[in-house]
């Protein structure tokens, strides 16, 4: 089939020509096709007869380089998405209404979240007051007032429990404690990131509590206004609650004196499938935007977050692009040794006619074999191995459980871009090699 | 110079060929004149560093002389261009290696089979005329063989398959016995004086009297001059 095709092709060229350049151009281009035959020939044969202990090792050494040019940027990208994914699910949802920059609340929260709730989209909404103040901690103990009180300062948020669990499942950020009733109008969840024992640093100006655990009875002072309650849990979820003091909506209304029921963010889970954006842009057009800030959760992003994103995002590039550059550099020296090992049969191939395209070509061939078996190991280790265990054990980084980031089509991208480099990697060697003097290379000088 | 004219298959005329080593030359081979007629059995002798495989290598295509013309089958291929050499070596000239030169991924056939491929043959054509090449040799049952499979003797036998399936105007062959014992030797040599008697021109090179004694002509080589040039078909 394939020697009828070459035939059929070069005669529909031949005839569709005329004058002699064309055939000069026609037969050029069938010597071509017969180099690239040829070519193909030697390097099946050369592939297959070739030591299984060796091509193993240049299939090993390339699906480690695939990988490498995968998995360390995924790793790397995978920590910031997995921290935008937990700001998300766990504390933003999809949307998130928070109060205008000069406002201290969001105005007509009752009528917005009316709208919130008549949404097609909406999963889940969790409305919360937020405002900050202290929590002091073994005050009853204290005898010399000399010395600092056990304080730590954070954002005190109010919370209809029923509705924060079914958006952001708060209760399975517990590491101690139960989670809130309705009833436990005198309890607190106290954030991990308040507590010496779970941030066990020392800065200057960084207040945490010493010494209380869950069952103890703390003070908290908002807006002047202090009250005893008890730690009834410590949550520690790696995102924005660990810095928190929970409490019911109730609790923290009348501690602030927010009669009104103007809240300070509304947390909108949507449902799957659904664009964000398509949410964000329902509640602008309801007038929303008037009195409240609307945002996706990747809008909503804290700066530090969207920094760390940017910087490990060109990071991952940076590292990718070596790598690309140093699966192309093995994959060279893997020709090349390949090819001045067998100078000298180059040289006899020369020396009976063979020409040069053939040789070269063999040796592409080659290379794009290589190249294919790798990046198909690699591929099969990357997606059967390496990402569901990944996501089934994330790693645990300090402030995010790490993922494996590897997008299919990202993933093909640099798999073609790998193939891509193979082809140049294993031209030039094998040119460099087929150059050389025929004379030299049959006799080894 | 014409082919239809004198009957010549190599004609060489001032041949010299020289090696810089540092700031010296080493002049290899001496203005030197030499013709070979058609379905002559040549053999070249001399001394190491006589420059015979030199000339043999400049007759090949395989190596440009600094000065004088080479004329094989009425072609000046003195001037021809790297790729235009290789297309002539393909078409008109057959090598047989000291080392026997096989390529050792491929079975004894494929090896026979490369330049007719190169040639534009379909695989079966081409097949069929390097099992008929093989069979000539006496090789029909090792076709599947690899090199490292083959003694020394059948691996040169492939080697002179090799050189004949593309049916050359010319075979050239460097030291062919040197690596191996004298029966095989024999068999090799008879192998060149068989194809020789069906009208191919042959080029050896070699030190051994025994064998060159057999060729139709010895052309002695002494610092790259010719000393004699004996032609034992005419003392027939």
């Amino acid at each position: 089939m394939h020697e009828i095709f070459e035939k059929k092709l070069f005669l529909v060229y031949y005839f569709t020509m005329s004058g002699s350049s064309h055939l000069v151009k026609g037969k050029r281009i069938k010597n071509f096709i017969i180099s690239l035959n040829l070519g193909t020939f030697l390097a099946y044969r050369q592939v297959k007869r070739s030591s299984i202990g060796t091509t193993t090792l240049i299939v090993f050494v390339m699906m480690l380089t695939f990988l490498n040019l995968v998995v360390v940027r995924g790793v790397l990208v995978g920590l910031i998405q997995s921290s935008t994914d937990l700001y998300r699910e766990k504390y933003s949802g999809e949307v998130i209404i928070s109060n205008l920059s000069k406002k201290s609340y969001i105005e007509n929260s009752p009528s917005i979240i009316e709208i919130v709730k008549n949404l097609p989209w909406m999963e889940n909404y969790s409305p919360r007051y937020v405002e900050s103040g202290k929590v002091e901690g073994t005050y009853k103990e204290r005898i010399d007032y000399t010395e600092d009180a056990n304080i730590a300062g954070g954002a005190f948020t109010g919370v209809n429990v029923t509705l924060e669990e079914a958006t952001t499942e708060l209760s399975t950020m517990l590491v101690e404690g139960e989670y809130l009733t309705p009833e436990d109008t005198d309890s607190i969840l106290l954030g991990a990131n308040l507590m010496k024992k779970y941030l066990p640093i020392e800065a200057p100006g960084l207040l945490l509590l010493e010494n209380v655990e869950v069952g103890d009875v703390v003070r908290i002072s908002i807006n002047g206004n202090t009250k005893e309650m008890f730690i009834k849990g410590i949550i520690k979820g790696k995102g924005a609650f660990d810095d928190r003091v929970v409490m019911l909506d109730s609790t923290l209304r009348t501690l602030i004196g927010r009669n009104d029921y103007n809240v300070d963010e509304i947390a909108i889970q949507i449902k799957p499938g659904t664009d964000p954006e398509i949410v964000k842009q329902a509640l602008l057009t309801s007038g929303v935007g008037e009195t409240a800030r609307v945002q996706t959760s990747d809008e909503a992003l804290p700066k530090f977050l969207k920094d760390i994103q940017a910087t490990f995002g060109m990071l991952g590039n940076a590292i990718g692009s070596i790598g690309l550059v140093v699966a192309s550099i093995t994959i060279f020296i893997v020709v090349y040794i390949n090819a001045i090992t067998r100078r000298k049969f180059i040289g006899i191939m020369k020396g009976i006619g063979i020409d040069a395209v053939a040789i070269e070509f063999s040796y592409i061939l080659q290379s794009i074999f290589y190249a294919l078996m790798g990046v198909a190991l690699g591929m099969a280790i990357l997606y059967g191995l390496m990402v569901p265990y990944i996501d089934a054990n994330p790693i645990n980084f300090p402030f995010s459980d790490g993922i494996l980031v590897a997008e299919v089509g990202g993933t093909f991208m640099r798999a073609g871009l790998l193939l891509i480099a193979t082809i140049f990697a294993g031209y030039i060697p094998a040119r460099l090699v087929v150059k050389q003097n025929t004379l030299d290379a049959i006799l080894g000088r | 110079m014409d082919k239809e004219k004198n009957n010549n298959m190599i004609q060489v005329v001032g041949l010299t060929k020289s090696f810089k080593s540092g700031e010296s030359e080493l002049v290899v081979l001496k203005d030197l004149n030499l013709s070979v007629p058609k379905g002559q059995f040549l053999s070249i002798t001399g001394r190491s560093g006589s420059g015979k495989s030199t000339l043999l290598y400049q007759l090949g295509l395989l190596d440009k002389p600094n000065s004088g013309e080479i004329i094989i089958d009425g072609v000046d291929v003195s001037n021809l261009s790297k790729e235009e050499s290789t297309k002539f070596r393909l078409n008109k000239l057959g090598y047989v290696f000291q080392d026997y030169a096989l390529i050792p991924e491929l079975t004894a056939l494929e090896n026979v089979l490369i330049p007719l491929l190169m040639q534009g043959l379909s695989k079966s054509e081409a097949k069929e005329k390097a099992v008929a090449s093989m069979t000539k040799i006496g090789l029909a049952d090792k076709l599947n063989n690899l090199p490292s499979q083959l003694s020394g003797g059948q691996q040169q036998r492939v080697s002179i398959a090799r050189a004949i399936a593309h049916d050359p105007e010319i075979i050239f062959a460097d030291e062919p016995t040197a690596n191996l014992d004298t029966e095989t030797s024999d068999s090799v040599l008879q192998a060149f004086i068989s194809l020789n008697k069906q009208g191919q021109t042959i080029v050896m090179v070699t030190h051994e009297k025994e064998y060159s004694d057999l060729t139709d002509r010895v052309v002695q080589l002494s610092d790259g001059k010719i000393i004699s040039d004996i032609n034992h078909k005419n003392k027939k």
